[in-house]
């Protein structure tokens, strides 16, 4: 199986009949070879958010066919999908329990590896607390000898870091980053993208990532995806992908989407300083 | 001031502090842990209560507190099936299935509002005869439910801290990440109120032992009482193991019948109970969020201070 991801004509609209009728996606059609690092750009509202929880199962789309790893996911349930899909969101609180220490909220992260019910009840063992440890230690912040320290006192860099290495432990089948460092401040962001990178590098993951930074979509990963008004609009690889600058992909987007450009000039041309 | 108050009725409030801490307890599960207000505590306490007492009537004193705890799973089960599957609010879904025990419960009575096991043989009357030394005599029935208690705090202490446990944990925590972690968290929502049902039902099925009666209206404002002690256990002990905070949950429950006792010695009727133990609570919540709101009434007012220097 060459591709990894397979989405195939989805469409999704909500709240259909009603003056908040909203269609997110529109026939989108999107193929990730294995070990493929896509970044996303696109205005707010143009189905980023909205095509990963498709992928991983927030709601069922209308129409269309989502393939992870050859399986079709389309009517899979979201927890069940969860073992192959690692996603990560703009908010660092969301993918940590605040109450529970790091230890526990590693070892339900390490659920994931164990397919049989049986281990519900097995308690987290020594080599479960070594292994989490070197996990830990990767991260150079310190957190491996706060491992009883509740989550809830890490600092958002800190969270999400953590998070990102939940989300890989357990190697998944695909890798999506929602905005993850939009809401870290400027050091800390560099730091958790190169992690990020090291991580989908050292593990060969597939991975998509939504970004605002225009030199990000371009630096970052093998490809760069477009999307605007519920449609991939624009995606490049390779040689042609090489040889963009930010400046051809906002003109890109002038040309494909038209006119409501303006304003999304602004927008998105004001995150690129950094 | 605790001059008036003699041994035996301290002993006795130690008594019910235990046996009423099942249930604070089981809300310290699906209150504190699940973050659900299980309504449905009152009626399930009446269904432990009545099934256990059919149940001792029929000579099965030992039978009855598994036969009372199953019963209770059968209730939580109900109630989360309810909330997880068919999509009534938890809140709803406790009072209907609260509503729907009274007939229940009418029904486990042997279609009477109470039952009375004066005669037939309950753990406690059982264990009575084991010794006759004088101290046994006084200290037999705060033994054996103290042995149930710590047995429970134990098996509690180890299953929320397995994997299944960490998981209803994290439910109330960040139900978001249970998904993530592929658990499903109306599974986890599931376990939880069974497990909590099943105590409050064994609180029930020990009271009408200990009563040697059941009635149909035992049940009535448990959810509060139980609320109160758990609130109480909280402020006792904040931080620490499952273990650790459990029997804080159960000195909150001891604290409480001590508080009551106390009450009591001053006259105050039994009617006025209820409306007490709903005084308890409602200070037990607003104290911590007032001494916020006055910590930051204290530092504006410092704030104004330090600008005037």
């Amino acid at each position: 199986m060459e591709y990894m991801l397979q989405i195939d004509h989805v469409t999704k609209t909500f709240n259909p009949g009603t003056v908040n009728e909203k269609t997110a996606l529109r026939n989108v059609t999107l193929n990730l070879k294995r070990g493929d690092f896509a970044t996303i750009v696109g205005s707010n509202g143009a189905g980023k958010s909205t095509l990963f929880n498709a992928i991983t199962g927030a709601f069922f789309t209308d129409s269309g066919r989502i393939c992870l790893d050859g399986e079709d996911i389309t009517f899979k349930k979201e927890h069940l999908r969860s073992r192959d899909i690692g996603h990560l969101f703009q908010d660092p609180l969301m993918g940590t329990a605040p109450h529970m220490t790091i230890e526990e909220n590693m070892s339900l992260a390490y659920l994931k590896a164990s397919y049989h019910r049986k281990s519900l009840f097995s308690s987290i063992t020594k080599k479960d607390k070594a292994f989490f440890r070197g996990k830990l230690a990767q991260l150079h912040m310190g957190l491996e000898d706060r491992m009883d320290n509740p989550v809830g006192l890490l600092s958002g860099g800190q969270r999400q870091a953590l998070t990102l290495v939940m989300a890989t432990m357990v190697t998944p089948k695909i890798l999506l980053l929602d905005e993850h460092t939009a809401a870290l401040d400027p050091a800390t962001a560099e730091k958790v993208l190169d992690l990020t990178k090291r991580v989908v590098a050292e593990n060969h993951l597939t991975c998509l990532m939504v970004t605002h930074n225009m030199h990000q979509a371009l630096d970052v990963g093998n490809r760069t995806l477009m999307m605007y008004n519920g449609t991939i609009i624009l995606d490049k690889e390779g040689e042609e992908r090489a040889h963009m600058t930010v400046d051809d992909l906002l003109e890109q987007f002038s040309i494909q989407a038209g006119k409501e450009l303006d304003n999304d000039r602004i927008l998105l041309s004001g995150k690129v300083e950094r | 001031m605790l001059q008036f108050f003699t041994g035996t009725q301290f002993t006795t409030s130690m008594e019910l502090g235990l046996l009423y801490g099942l249930v604070a307890l089981a809300l310290y599960i699906s209150f504190g842990l699940l973050k659900i207000a299980d309504l449905s505590t009152d009626g399930c306490f009446t269904l432990g209560c009545a099934v256990g007492a059919s149940m001792t009537v029929a000579g099965h004193p030992f039978l009855a507190l598994p036969a009372a705890m199953a019963a209770g799973i059968v209730s939580g089960y109900v109630t989360a099936f309810l909330q997880t599957r068919l999509g009534v609010e938890s809140i709803l879904a406790g009072i209907i299935v609260n509503t729907g025990l009274y007939t229940i419960n009418f029904l486990a009575m042997g279609s009477s509002s109470n039952l009375n096991i004066f005669g037939s043989d309950t753990i406690f009357s059982l264990a009575k005869g084991v010794s006759s030394a004088g101290w046994y005599r006084k200290l037999f029935t705060l033994l054996i439910l103290l042995c149930i208690v710590l047995v429970i705090c134990f098996i509690l202490h180890w299953f929320l801290n397995t994997t299944l446990g960490l998981s209803i944990r994290a439910t109330g925590d960040n139900e978001n990440m249970v998904r993530a972690s592929s658990v499903n968290p109306a599974f986890t929502i599931t376990v939880g109120l069974c497990i909590s049902s099943s105590l409050t039902a064994l609180s029930g099925a020990l009271l009408a032992q200990y009563q040697k009666s059941c009635d149909i209206n035992f049940g009535t404002g448990q959810v509060t009482i139980a609320l109160a002690s758990l609130m109480i256990g909280e402020t006792l002990v904040r931080r620490g193991s499952i273990f650790k905070r459990t029997i804080g949950v159960i000195l909150g429950s001891c604290l409480y019948r001590l508080i009551v006792a106390i009450a009591m010695k001053f006259n105050m009727p039994a009617e006025f109970l209820k409306l007490a133990s709903a005084l308890i609570v409602t200070a037990a919540i607003v104290i911590p969020y007032m001494r916020e709101k006055a910590a930051f009434y204290r530092r504006r007012m410092g704030r104004g201070n330090l600008t005037g220097k």
